[in-house]
């Protein structure tokens, strides 16, 4: 009897986020599945019926229709918006990879006293809106703002840059925003480092940049990984730094998804798009998880 | 991952929610949702004195937005305020909204026949909405930051936005577009004196051209984000709303100088429309609402208050002299036949409108 109840209980707990799972992610997507097989209409809401009861389930299934889907290779828009968004998610990726690194390795070398101040540092900007700290970028970013003030008295420039609006912009948005989610991942992996490896190694005649090289960095790639996806894959969705701070030729498939959706009222395009970049996005977390097995065995 | 999430769910619960309420006894509230900015708020206080109507008030930024809420249904707002074309005229069509019972709005008696009229296009007969305020589409600009650069500029014409050689001068201090092809093809259409109504291929070729020429002079295309450029100083001009130019107005900085013309070659006017959603809970009191709303001295004291012109004529001799006698608000007789409103498209004709406009945009 006991055993028998643990069993269920078991069952219980581990049914939960399968549950949640299946509420939160798995309806939802699909219902947008189901939309991106329909025609746009004006009606409530606006869009064919499509698939609806399960009577005739089998005619239903060949009336569907994949229109949609092939509109998005039709139309070279969304191809170039798929690439633009990945292009500008990799170089965002790779620059915050850059000023992340050293302040993670900064932070985890740093003495213990202090360093629970570096992780709050890192950690406070969450406390104001993320749309604030983005509107914020404007007031520094503009032709009269902070850094072209700055720049101009002291007299690096003579003319006032143009970033806001431009691509720059947009990179410097990214960047600013997802920086944490790169720090936190690579700092739990290099706190947890053995440092005297290191010592091994300088004992044994590495020159501090080749002990660097030949024995942190390789330690480091399960935070490198994980800070890179945790920056790219939302980075590649962003709808709200590209439109803040974006010029109106910044294309960005958060944004095309916008515009299908809010101007055009076309929710079964809407849809589609999604759906592809959902599938895009699944991609790279499967190489993930394929690199981190081969490192396990 | 979590953004793709968002989107994807949002989606969902957009397209899931439904399911109108039911309409019992009516409790005494009614449900308001309107532009943000858009009224003097003491007219709910003095419509609750006087009704016992509670008024929950809340504010919407784009139509786009509230067509979405209305399009999934079970809103819960009983009095909304969209723009006439294309919104109103297809949240119609698709069964959005529901009659007025005129017999509850006595007050339709004070209403402006020339606006009614122009609003029959999208709303047949005027049977599903009152107007509130009207305006049009024109150019806001700084006027110190224009004359620096060109002092003979031709500041009450389109020449400053269509023109290469005139907008060009103005590249360095920031040009804003709308974001909105219903309104930016149209007045290249009109620029060119072709039909601002047509959706003829080649002439929208035409108007793709002409925008694609000044093109490179124009720093941002965004329907809202001119308000507080303008009113900063951050640029020197913009294609947008009488209203929101006159909001930057009406916010601007020190030493900061923005006008708002209605060009000479003619404008888009709009319309901003009181209706009630088709499972609107308290259609009684929405009724009540609009009826108080289209009582000439309230009307007058909103318009007084937001600096736009009424669709009603009886209230013309309750507005101060500011603004019934600014010609940027209440256009004289000439310029209002210059007015022109724009149809709404077929899905056809608005894929092809899009489209350019996205060509226009990106440059592709």
């Amino acid at each position: 009897m006991h055993a028998l109840r643990s069993f269920f209980a078991r069952r219980v707990v581990i049914a939960i986020p399968y549950l949640w799972l299946a509420v939160f992610f798995l309806a939802p997507f699909l219902i947008v599945l189901k939309i991106s097989f329909s025609a746009t209409a004006i009606a409530m809401p606006p869009y064919a019926p499509v698939f609806d009861g399960l009577a005739n389930l089998w005619e239903r299934v060949q009336d569907l229709s994949f229109d949609n889907y092939v509109w998005l290779t039709e139309d070279a828009l969304y191809i170039k918006a798929y690439l633009s968004s990945v292009k500008i998610a990799l170089i965002s990726t790779v620059i915050t990879l850059l000023i992340g690194y050293p302040l993670a390795l900064a932070m985890a070398r740093a003495p213990d006293r202090i360093r629970p101040l570096l992780l709050m540092a890192i950690i406070l900007p969450f406390w104001t809106s993320f749309l604030i700290r983005v509107y914020a970028w404007i007031g520094i970013l503009k032709p009269e703002g902070l850094l072209n003030q700055l720049l101009l008295s002291l007299g690096v420039i003579d003319q006032p840059l143009t970033i806001i609006n431009t691509n720059w912009a947009v990179y410097i948005g990214i960047v600013y925003s997802y920086l944490p989610f790169m720090v936190l991942p690579l700092y739990a992996t290099l706190e947890k480092m053995d440092y005297r490896l290191i010592e091994a190694a300088n004992d044994l005649g590495a020159t501090p940049l080749g002990a660097f090289w030949k024995i942190t960095v390789p330690l480091s790639v399960p935070g490198i990984l994980a800070g890179s996806l945790l920056v790219f894959i939302p980075a590649v969705g962003e709808f709200v730094i590209p439109d803040l701070l974006g010029g109106s030729d910044t294309l960005m498939i958060g944004r095309t998804l916008w515009v299908e959706f809010f101007y055009n009222r076309d929710w079964p395009v809407a849809s589609a798009v999604a759906i592809v970049l959902l599938l895009l996005l699944v991609v790279p977390i499967v190489i993930f998880q394929k690199m981190q097995q081969r490192a396990s065995s | 991952m979590f953004r793709a999430l968002c989107l994807v769910s949002t989606l969902a619960i957009v397209a899931a929610s439904g399911s109108p309420a039911f309409a019992q006894d009516e409790e005494k509230v009614v449900n308001v949702y309107n532009w943000s900015d858009y009224i003097d708020e003491s007219i709910l206080e003095d419509f609750t004195k006087e009704t016992g109507i509670k008024v929950v008030y809340d504010v919407y930024d784009s139509n786009e937005i509230l067509e979405t809420k209305l399009l999934s249904g079970g809103t819960g707002y009983d009095v909304v305020l969209p723009s006439a074309s294309p919104f109103l005229a297809r949240e119609i069509q698709a069964g959005a909204m529901q009659k007025l019972d005129k017999s509850k709005l006595p007050n339709l008696s004070h209403v402006w026949d020339t606006i009614a009229e122009r609003v029959s296009k999208y709303d047949p007969d005027n049977e599903y909405s009152v107007n509130y305020m009207w305006g049009t589409t024109g150019i806001g600009y700084n006027v110190d930051m224009i004359n620096e650069r060109m002092p003979d500029a031709p500041v009450n014409s389109w020449d400053m936005i269509f023109d290469p050689d005139v907008i060009s001068k103005f590249q360095d201090c920031g040009v804003y577009m709308l974001d909105a092809p219903t309104e930016m093809i149209p007045a290249a259409l009109n620029y060119l004196g072709l039909d601002p109504n047509s959706t003829k291929p080649d002439d929208i070729d035409k108007a793709e051209e002409l925008l694609k020429s000044v093109r490179p002079y124009i720093q941002k295309f965004h329907s809202s984000a001119y308000i507080d450029s303008l009113a900063n100083g951050d640029i020197c001009m913009a294609v947008g709303w009488s209203g929101d130019v006159f909001q930057a107005i009406d916010a601007e900085a020190e030493g900061i100088n923005v006008k708002y013309v209605i060009p000479k070659e003619g404008a888009q006017m709009w319309f901003d429309q009181m209706s009630i959603p088709a499972d609107a809970p308290h259609p009684d009191n929405a009724h009540a609402f609009i009826n108080y709303i289209l009582r000439p001295d309230v009307i007058a004291k909103a318009s007084n208050y937001v600096f736009y012109a009424n669709g009603n004529k009886d209230s013309q001799q309750y507005l101060d002299e500011e603004i019934i006698g600014d010609p940027a608000i209440y256009p004289p007789k000439d310029v209002m036949d210059k007015l022109y409103t724009v149809d709404p498209y077929n899905p056809k004709a608005q894929r092809l409108i899009t489209r350019a406009w996205t060509s226009v945009k990106t440059g592709q």
